[in-house]
């Protein structure tokens, strides 16, 4: 399955959409979308990845990538994942103490105004 | 001897292709269905380390992974031509460190990272690094005899 992206703003809150498989194929569309994000002045981003078949390394780099972006801006980059392979990924490389991982972009929203 | 050997041109692309062949000769092999997300991740995260490594080095090269059927073990092996000393001391693609990934981890591939996903996931693994190229073998339990196929 191809990559698919998407994102919708709400509040100061920017939601990418993602659906598919993040890999060395097609890990370098999601970098340019958010690079393209950060550069229009989206600093905190919420990359919904429940439809992400997929996820390597690759992916890893492009999401700690747009982390250290939104960082540089004080912004955020945080993840909406309940699937236990893609999670997976995550505690190997430890990474789950890095990017704050929520069960549902709800969760996400509630917790991104108690923040603000 | 393996079952299947499979050679592709070092093209992101490619990697989908190689990893969905090792899941269904995986699944065919007799390797349980809770391990098949384990060997898609961890051929791929070898796939795409030889990719990036040749394409860095030798973009003409191919990359060969080899799928065997041993004894009761699905073995994995894949390898590059690109010499891995050489891109492992690259200061961008230091090996990475898992207390500092903000400060290690650049947009790009690492390899040490690649191998360290690896490294968690296959039941059994050998990484052999050379100026002539890098090594990866990985294997998990199969069914003894595999099996039949559809």
């Amino acid at each position: 399955m191809d990559l698919k992206l998407d994102h919708h703003s709400e509040d100061r809150l920017t939601i990418v959409e993602v659906e598919g498989e993040i890999d060395v194929y097609t890990a370098p569309r999601l970098r340019e979308l958010l690079i393209d994000l950060v550069n229009k002045g989206n600093f905190h981003l919420l990359v919904n990845m429940e439809k992400v078949d997929f996820l390597d390394s690759t992916g890893l780099g492009v999401l700690v990538g747009g982390l250290k972006r939104v960082r540089a801006h004080d912004g955020s980059l945080e993840l909406v994942c309940t699937q236990e392979r893609i999670l997976k990924i995550f505690r190997i490389t430890g990474l789950t103490k890095v990017f704050g991982i929520y069960a549902s972009v709800e969760e996400a929203k509630e917790a991104h105004g108690r923040d603000k | 001897m393996a079952t299947v050997e499979l050679t592709f041109s070092a093209l992101p692309a490619h990697v989908r292709t190689a990893r969905l062949l090792a899941t269904a000769i995986a699944r065919r092999t007799g390797v349980e269905e809770s391990l098949l997300d384990e060997v898609r991740l961890a051929v791929g995260e070898a796939c795409s380390r030889a990719v990036e490594a040749h394409r860095l080095h030798c973009p003409e090269e191919p990359i060969r992974i080899e799928l065997c059927d041993d004894s009761g073990r699905f073995e994995v092996i894949v390898t590059d031509v690109a010499p891995s000393d050489e891109l492992e001391q690259l200061p961008e693609r230091a090996p990475f460190r898992f207390d500092d990934p903000l400060g290690q981890l650049p947009d790009t591939l690492v390899s040490g990272f690649g191998i360290a996903v690896i490294a968690g996931l296959a039941d059994d693994v050998e990484v052999y690094p050379s100026q002539k190229g890098m090594r990866i073998r990985m294997s998990w339990p199969a069914a003894a005899g595999g099996l039949s196929p559809v």
